[in-house]
């Protein structure tokens, strides 16, 4: 029988009514310096009581409030893997540097993924990889292994990201739901032009590019990364044969533009879910 | 033989009125109790919306009322309730055929008010102040189920003339 989310649904357009209207926001950007902005969230209810609190313990307070609404609301978590299991990733990252290089890792640990952190971390630290979930074991191997023999934690860091975008994809297309399937698509395309962008302003090789870029079905990463080592204009002619064509006005303003025009394309995406 | 298909008019006239009943009964129960998990979700958020939401999830409460009418006048009419009354085979099977609008019409109609009043509950969630508005909307549905129960009860007291 499918899940029964009535519930949930009007629960969720109750709290649609403490989203932030254009008048509250235009009051937050007229605060007058960083305290007046965390008081006025604390007004609004953000974070705990808590007396002095910073914008990052702010967000990881909503971010676990809204965990925790979605456990109470949906019985199977397991249906927001393809949301949680780039934290579990993150934390493979923080976990794979901390042991094979002693890094300190206060705060760097991301909550709210599938696997609670401290299990990653003391899986890789003891090389115990069959502790791990099937998804992390063979990246954990490979990772730990490219890091003790060639130090070069950039590359650890795009094997473990590029891994991620294709576990998020395979979840997300595996999915019965149109829109998540959709959700996987501009999230995977979205991380591969940002990838493109950095290695053509940092001047990585075409080789280089496509190792870190993941398949996804609108965008053809052998263009992609050929672009890439081209250079910028290259990326945007090469965009501008696709249908992510409007990602280049973005692009050529500021990486804050390009980043507003992913979460307005996937804002815009969902809008229709609204009415469902 | 001819004494049991005498005799079972009766029991024609009381399986109408068990139909009107249960089907408009059920109907009503699945719709108010969609509405009622619709409104919880609500409540949980927002305390003071109860007033509101309460009304949304009684719409589809009164198909199942509806039901009952038909129900008591086929009881009445038939001589379960009162007076006994001698019915033949054709008035039984003729309040049976009149408990089906209403039993059906009911059943259905009272489902999809009670997802329409799902529904305007979401909009009353969001926007208090378009109660009005959203409460038209699943009353619309409300309209098929009078349509039968009027059917129901002309039939119902146009029976006791027929012999």
């Amino acid at each position: 029988m499918p899940q029964d989310y009535t519930y949930a649904v009007a629960r969720i357009r109750s709290k649609e009514l403490s989203l932030f209207s254009q008048k509250e926001l235009d009051e937050l950007l007229n605060q007058p310096d960083y305290d007046s902005c965390i008081r006025y969230l604390s007004d609004k209810g953000w974070g705990s009581d808590r007396e002095k609190q910073t914008s990052d313990e702010l967000l990881k307070q909503e971010e676990n409030k809204l965990w925790q609404l979605m456990k109470e609301l949906v019985p199977d978590e397991t249906v927001f893997d393809f949301f949680r299991v780039s934290k579990d990733f993150h934390n493979l990252k923080v976990a794979v540097k901390a042991a094979t290089r002693g890094a300190k890792t206060d705060g760097m640990y991301m909550q709210n993924g599938t696997i609670d952190p401290s299990v990653i971390a003391s899986a890789v630290e003891n090389r115990d990889k069959n502790r791990l979930p099937d998804f992390l074991r063979d990246i954990a191997q490979q990772s730990i292994t490219t890091l003790l023999q060639s130090s070069d934690g950039q590359l650890c860091d795009i094997m473990i990201d590029k891994a991620s975008l294709d576990y998020v994809y395979s979840l997300t297309q595996k999915s019965d739901n149109e829109i998540i399937r959709l959700y996987g698509e501009l999230f995977v395309a979205a991380s591969d032009i940002k990838i493109a962008v950095r290695c053509c302003k940092t001047n990585k090789s075409a080789e280089f590019a496509k190792k870190a870029m993941a398949e996804c079905d609108t965008l053809n990463i052998n263009s992609l990364a050929t672009a890439c080592a081209k250079g910028f204009d290259a990326v945007c002619d090469y965009l501008l044969k696709t249908s992510y064509k409007s990602a280049v006005e973005p692009l050529k303003k500021s990486p804050s533009a390009f980043e507003k025009w992913c979460d307005d394309l996937l804002t815009d995406k969902m809008k229709g879910q609204k009415r469902v | 033989m001819a004494d049991l298909l005498q005799n079972s008019g009766l029991f024609f006239a009381l399986l109408g009125a068990a139909f009107a009943t249960f089907f408009a009964g059920i109907g009503s129960a699945i719709g108010v109790g969609k509405a009622g998990v619709a409104a919880s979700g609500v409540l949980a958020e927002e305390p003071s919306l109860f007033g509101k939401v309460l009304i949304f999830q009684l719409l589809p409460a009164t198909q199942g009322i509806y039901g009952l009418l038909v129900a008591f006048l086929i009881l009445t009419g038939t001589g379960i309730i009162g007076e006994p009354k001698d019915i033949t085979l054709l008035q039984g099977l003729l309040y049976f055929s009149a408990s089906l609008p209403i039993a059906f019409a009911g059943l259905f109609s009272a489902i999809h008010q009670g997802n329409c009043a799902v529904a305007g509950i979401g909009t009353v969630a969001k926007k208090p102040d378009q109660m009005g508005k959203a409460i038209i909307l699943p009353a619309m549905v409300e309209t098929y189920a009078i349509l039968a129960l009027l059917v129901s009860i002309l039939a119902v007291f146009g029976i006791p003339n027929i012999k």
